[in-house]
């Protein structure tokens, strides 16, 4: 009777013993899971075109409003690519950094939206692998979106990044990793605080933005909150692709100084979210089945 | 009973949880015996999620030692979690993944070697072949329950933590879950320790039942024997009793 309703359903059809499975220790770091999480995001975005629009949707509306707006505002002053350039510039440096904070977030988000937390937590993942995979993201992320928009910024304002080449490349480096802390801190603060925090993955990009000097150089701000621009390791970044593009050579101050500040925030990001998955633990919030 | 770490699937000496001034779990001991099923019982607010999360190293115990394949949890927390797994009908995979790409990715977590065999023969054991390319969203509660199954079972675990793991299932369902937990038993030696709320699927699955009430364990032992001690014809009663009136072990 038993085996008759199992044949039936369909389950317990093979009652043949299942063979062992060959599994890893799961000890030390490895490579196979931190794949297996960013696996888990390339999934959602091969599955919905939405989604893939998406990633592209944003950084394109933004290139094309600050792009065209550029384009009017050196007319305005009688000429002068560099102007152009400044801001496209700004723009793309702007997304990348972004982008990537955005990608650590929401990914960590999305395991909460789908109640997949316990899931994730109770295989042997570590908080470093868990950590690595959402960084990747981001690299992932950006990627996509930096050709994309190099090469729009090139056919629609003549700017062509590609031809800064070598010298921008430790500041685009040092955005991601600013991205990197303010994209761990982020998640932290949404695993603290939950999915009410989540606004948080969206709005903590802009509050580096006014004092970053993203789209304007450092000396606009007021005395006060120059002291406050040169803490952010944005600034730096900023501050010498302006210098680049501007044909000045690479400013490697700025290029030391945004590795040291950079060194401090990945070492604060690290201490934070050291310390919320230990208060996580202990206030059982990976139970949480809803935010 | 001996509590000692040695031969035993999973030691507990003396647990407690506090979250502030609430004590959630007080000085609980028991020891789980390889390939044991145990049944986990107690009213809501009894503790048993939070130690269920504490065995899983999702919490951190206030005081006490648990050992889980005799290492000691959380020390040892990722190796212990890759011989173990768990399933709960209120944890979800994602719904946005089919059930392959969901199990392919915890495949990749739990280190599988030829995952793709391996979820196929799952699959098939589970009647879920004909779902694998559906969104893990779009299957019914019973086709849900039992894809938590198939990647709690994807690593070949030494021991199941099932978080009741017959919810929301109608008798017949429940009852193919419970033939299928028995086989893998049967098969590979699975200790499997599991909470519920379904007394009569307790009485009939379980070994040896823990009980657990306001955090303390009032009753420990094979399901006849602890009715006999507590004087009730069914499980369901004692359940009752103890939520309702709070009666302790005589």
């Amino acid at each position: 009777m038993k085996a008759a309703r199992a044949v039936e359903s369909g389950m317990g059809r093979a009652h043949a013993t299942m063979p062992p499975a060959d599994v890893a220790s799961g000890a030390g770091f490895s490579a196979e899971r931190v794949f297996a999480l960013l696996l888990r995001q390339l999934y959602l975005y091969r599955r919905s075109m939405i989604r893939s629009l998406e990633i592209v949707y944003w950084p394109v509306m933004d290139l094309l409003v600050w792009g065209f707006l550029s384009v009017y505002v050196a007319r305005l002053r009688g000429g002068g690519a560099v102007a152009i350039a400044f801001l496209v510039g700004a723009m793309i440096l702007w997304d990348i950094f972004f982008r990537v904070q955005q990608a650590i977030s929401v990914s960590f988000l999305e395991d909460i939206w789908t109640r997949n937390l316990a899931n994730v937590f109770v295989s042997p993942i570590s908080t470093g692998e868990f950590l690595c995979a959402t960084m990747l993201l981001g690299v992932l992320k950006v990627i996509v979106i930096g050709l994309l928009l190099a090469v729009l910024a090139s056919a629609l304002y003549a700017f062509n990044i590609f031809h800064y080449g070598l010298p921008l490349l430790p500041f685009v480096l040092n955005l991601i990793f600013s991205a990197w802390g303010m994209g761990i801190i982020t998640t932290a603060l949404i695993l603290r605080f939950g999915q009410g925090a989540e606004a948080l993955a969206w709005a903590v990009a802009f509050l580096f933005q006014p004092f970053s000097a993203v789209f304007y150089p450092v000396q606009v701000l007021p005395a006060p909150l120059q002291a406050i621009a040169w803490t952010l390791p944005t600034t730096y970044a900023f501050e010498g692709m302006r210098a680049v593009l501007d044909g000045h050579p690479l400013p490697w101050g700025y290029v030391a100084w945004a590795i040291v500040t950079n060194a401090v925030l990945l070492g604060i990001a690290a201490a934070v979210f050291a310390r919320v998955m230990r208060i996580a633990r202990e206030l059982g919030l990976l139970l949480r089945t809803e935010g | 009973m001996d509590h000692g770490t040695a031969a035993a699937a999973i030691t507990v000496q003396h647990l407690s949880k506090r979250f502030g001034a609430l004590v959630v779990v007080e000085d609980l001991s028991f020891s789980v015996a390889p390939g044991e099923i145990v049944g986990f019982l107690g009213p809501n607010g009894a503790g048993k999620t939070t130690t269920l999360g504490m065995l899983l190293g999702l919490l951190l115990p206030t005081r006490g030692r648990i050992h889980v394949l005799g290492l000691p949890m959380p020390e040892e927390r990722q190796r212990i979690l890759a011989r173990v797994n768990f399933s709960s009908p209120y944890v979800a995979l994602p719904g946005n993944l089919t059930v392959r790409e969901n199990l392919t990715v915890f495949a990749h977590l739990y280190g599988v070697r030829h995952a793709r065999q391996r979820i196929g023969a799952l699959l098939e054991r589970f009647g879920l072949s004909e779902m694998r390319d559906r969104p893990a969203g779009r299957l019914s509660s019973g086709e849900s329950t039992r894809l938590g199954l198939v990647k709690a079972l994807l690593n070949d675990p030494a021991i199941l933590f099932l978080d009741e793991p017959t919810a929301s299932l109608d008798p017949d369902a429940a009852e193919r879950v419970r033939d299928t937990l028995r086989e893998v038993r049967a098969e590979r030696g699975v200790t499997i320790f599991y909470t519920s709320h379904n007394m009569q699927e307790v009485e009939r699955l379980s070994d040896r039942i823990l009980f657990l009430h306001q955090g303390r364990l009032i009753a420990e032992g094979p399901p006849g024997e602890v009715l006999r001690r507590f004087e009730r014809d069914t499980l369901e009663h004692m359940f009752l009793d103890v939520a309702r009136q709070g009666i302790s072990a005589p």
